[in-house]
């Protein structure tokens, strides 16, 4: 549904876009995550429409999005890091504007108002001027707004920046609901959370280009498998608790003094995990927690980036 | 769902859609509206015409009040250009222009749509100050096609200000003191002209530059037109008036329409 070949835009000296790939198949949901000035909004504005690329090839929905705007724009919605919706017009105003906008008639643009208003939630408060809506319903409101006719393929833009936890879950059930009817969605985020709850491949981009590209468990396990977390009660047990780990899984663990944890990559995480708690029992060492993890996906992204300072 | 070619009769209901969202801004916050731009000129009337009017002499004779009233009518319609610059950068700073631009609509439709609801409003406008004119004692003096002539030139300027509106709008809104600042700078506009008081009465070298004001001219247009004092000026430009209150709202228009259609394409 969305292929980038190439894809090049710069803005005076600084390369926005150099060299971006990008191929997303029809159906899912596809997330774009890297750091703000990575190149996610100038990639999502080129295959919005709203940006020329310098050069390469871009295709939406199988139409070039600068020779073929027009038909590219009949398949496609946006939703932006700010809720493009009128302040001073009520929700119902807005939603009939947008179908208007997209030719549905009078008649068809107010019936589909009322059902999308029914299914965001936002039914009471549709006559309400937006002015008044909280942050979450503004959200929600401009997704409904990208939804007027079901789009082909959706954009959103960092769809959470700004909301609290439970908005959040909010405007997260609603795109998953989208994606279930058949809508394909192009993610950028830089919540690794939200990456992971959400998209089934996932692109990491660092300086306007894709450099690495996997579901996420497969990105997470390019920095290695599970790690076994230790967390000892008595600080004055960690030296003796990290000599034990090394002798029993031949591996050079980790250690957070402050913490009082001790982390070591395992092979066969259930077998290490019985291992060593039976031995620490065996010699007393009281803990505060023992468990295996996956590494999150905070820990690839800085692998992947060579950065050394989380996101988030 | 199924949507047609975008054709001529898109583009115009395209335009008729966003007039409408102005139209329902209206109807949401008359207010507002009334606040931003009949204040204004019904506040500088009763402040000239009546605390400081009796100090005034209009050269070439007539009441000030006469005088006065067809250079707020002008000022009025040039002052109308923080409203277009003001609707037009909040929607490009928001992300309403945006949303525009991916929708399959005709690209023409944001401009036209904001120049026919900013036309309606200036005919709103215009009436009700005419209605406080002849209630402070200001008529028209000369025959109706005269008078609707005025009316007409009035409007021209106008709509050569809703291009300047449009264009600037466009090109300030990412920095909202730049927006501040030609809002700023309609004040000595409105004063370095011939609105309030002569040009025969400044300093030469001042009167020549305020004669050349646009608003100066399309203000001496309509006083003749109105047949009310014209303020005694014999320069050219001041005899030309009429020619000069055609022309100049067509040469705006003929530099800012287009300045700000290829703006709008061009907005990344």
């Amino acid at each position: 549904m969305i292929v980038c070949e190439q894809v090049r835009k710069r803005f005076g000296k600084a390369a926005a876009l150099d060299g971006f790939d990008l191929m997303v198949p029809k159906g899912v949901v596809y997330g774009l995550l890297g750091p703000n000035g990575a190149g996610k909004t100038t990639a999502v504005r080129v295959l919005a429409t709203l940006l020329r690329p310098d050069s390469g090839k871009v295709e939406v929905a199988g139409f070039d999005v600068v020779t073929q705007a027009s038909q590219v724009r009949r398949r496609i919605g946006l939703v932006g890091q700010q809720a493009a919706v009128d302040e001073v017009l009520s929700g119902r105003q807005n939603l009939e504007m947008v179908g208007r906008l997209y030719h549905l008639g009078a008649r068809v643009a107010r019936r589909r108002a009322g059902e999308l208003l029914e299914r965001f939630g936002l039914a009471d408060t549709g006559g309400k001027p937006v002015r008044q809506y909280s942050g979450g319903m503004r959200r929600r409101l401009d997704l409904a707004a990208s939804f007027v006719i079901a789009p082909a393929v959706l954009f959103l833009d960092e769809p959470t920046t700004g909301l609290d936890p439970a908005n959040r879950n909010q405007v997260w059930e609603s795109i998953r609901d989208l994606v279930a009817a058949g809508t394909t969605v192009l993610l950028t985020t830089q919540y690794l959370e939200e990456a992971d709850q959400l998209a089934a491949t996932i692109s990491v981009i660092d300086a306007g280009r894709v450099i690495a590209t996997g579901s996420p468990a497969q990105l997470k396990s390019r920095i290695g498998g599970d790690h076994l977390d230790v967390v000892v009660q008595h600080a004055g047990d960690l030296d003796a608790a990290v000599t034990l780990i090394r002798a029993r899984l031949a591996t050079e663990p980790s250690v957070e003094r402050e913490l009082r944890r001790i982390s070591t990559p395992v092979d066969d995480p259930i077998t290490a995990l019985t291992q060593i708690a039976h031995a620490l029992r065996e010699k007393d060492m009281a803990v505060d927690d023992i468990a295996v993890r996956r590494p999150t996906l905070d820990e690839v992204f800085l692998h992947l980036t060579g950065r050394t300072e989380a996101l988030a | 769902m199924t949507i047609a070619a975008p054709t001529l009769r898109w583009a115009v209901a395209d335009a008729i859609t966003l007039t409408r969202r102005d139209l329902a801004h209206w109807a949401r916050q008359p207010g507002v509206i009334i606040a931003n731009t009949l204040l204004f000129p019904i506040m500088i009337v009763l402040m000239f015409g009546y605390l400081l009017g009796g100090a005034m002499t209009v050269p070439g004779g007539g009441s000030y009040r006469e005088f006065l009233l067809p250079g707020m009518f002008a000022m009025t319609m040039v002052f109308g250009i923080g409203a277009t610059m003001v609707a037009i950068s909040a929607d490009a700073a928001r992300g309403i222009t945006d949303r525009f631009r991916t929708l399959p609509m005709a690209p023409s439709a944001v401009v036209a749509g904001r120049a026919i609801a900013d036309m309606l409003t200036a005919v709103v406008t215009l009436a009700v100050l005419i209605g406080c004119g002849l209630l402070v004692g200001w008529h028209p003096h000369g025959p109706l096609g005269d008078t609707l002539a005025a009316v007409g030139l009035l409007l021209l300027l106008r709509f050569a200000f809703v291009w300047v509106g449009v264009y600037l709008g466009l090109v300030c809104f990412a920095n909202p003191e730049a927006v501040t600042a030609v809002r700023t700078v309609e004040f000595p506009i409105g004063f370095l002209g011939n609105p309030f008081v002569a040009t025969a009465t400044m300093p030469a070298w001042l009167g020549t530059i305020a004669a050349w004001n646009p608003l100066s001219s399309t203000t001496s247009a309509i006083r003749a037109l109105f047949g009310n004092p014209t303020g005694g000026d014999h320069s050219w430009i001041a005899q030309h008036s009429v020619l000069m209150a055609t022309l100049w709202p067509l040469a705006l228009i003929a530099v800012f329409l287009p300045l700000s259609v290829r703006r709008y394409r061009h907005l990344s």
